[in-house]
């Protein structure tokens, strides 16, 4: 998908329903949520390294980047993170280079 | 039984008769009256008036799924709340099919506390992160898995 393509609400809020929920295993929601890619990358700045490895081992992220955002190269970058088996403040630091790059790509 | 407003005062009579179909529900009405050592027809009137005043809701199955091959997951799920939302969280819980039992509880802070049944852990989990994260009000979910059950029985406490 080019640059054009992608539709993301960059500082708009999606609905509710839409937003992405982080939590830290199963059933466990730690009470935030990002409804925007603005709001997303400032969650991963602070939310726990265990909700970063849970959701991205799971493909939640790359799920609701391609699904809900509809950008499928960030979508696919994601997905290539979890080939290189980062946990804890290495894979915060590379999921927020990655969609912090992503995002003043999209911006400008 | 003596209805006074909204609540109704059962008799010990009442309350064996409960127990007995707690027990055993497909009891015939000869069958607990021998039981009780009363006329069936005594059963038959009391029941009938404890089923109009909603007392008596339904008769159900109780069944042991460890012994069949559907193999399910049930999870104890505690939602913290915002406590001018918690009634509307509450009842919406109680619309969902994957819901079975919500109670409120209030002990540091106000949450609900619901029975889950999912087809395995990654139903469940979508169905926590789709349908309930996002109403509105919801604080924290705390979800524990059951990972065995020990004990299931009716709700009245045996009278002595």
């Amino acid at each position: 998908m080019s640059q054009k393509e992608a539709r993301h609400p960059l500082t708009t809020s999606l609905p509710r329903e839409r937003a992405f929920y982080f939590f830290t295993s199963i059933g466990n929601y730690t009470g935030e949520s990002a409804a925007s890619l603005e709001e997303f990358i400032e969650k991963i700045k602070e939310i726990s390294a265990k909700s970063l490895e849970f959701h991205l081992y799971r493909g939640d992220f790359e799920k609701w980047i391609a699904g809900t955002l509809e950008d499928k190269e960030l979508a696919e970058e994601i997905r290539n993170l979890q080939n290189l088996n980062l946990t804890g403040e290495i894979l915060r630091g590379q999921l927020y280079f990655i969609i912090s790059k992503r995002y003043e790509k999209l911006k400008t | 039984m003596r209805v006074k407003g909204q609540a109704a005062t059962l008799d010990d009579l009442d309350w064996k008769i409960l127990q007995a179909l707690q027990e055993n529900a497909r009891e015939s009405y000869t069958e607990i009256g021998r039981h009780l050592r009363i006329t069936h027809s005594t059963v038959y009137e009391r029941i009938k008036r404890m089923e109009k005043h909603g007392i008596l809701k339904k008769y159900t199955a109780v069944i042991d799924l460890e012994k069949t091959d559907l193999r399910q997951v049930t999870a104890i799920m505690t939602v913290i709340t915002d406590p001018k939302e918690s009634e509307n969280v509450a009842s919406k819980l109680s619309e969902f099919e994957e819901v079975f039992e919500v109670f409120t509880s209030l002990s540091e802070e106000l949450s609900i506390v619901a029975k889950v049944v999912a087809e395995n852990q990654d139903r469940l989990h979508s169905f926590i992160a789709q349908s309930v994260a996002p109403l509105p009000g919801v604080l924290r979910i705390r979800t524990q898995i059951v990972t065995r059950k020990h004990k299931e029985q009716g709700l009245i406490i045996k009278r002595s």
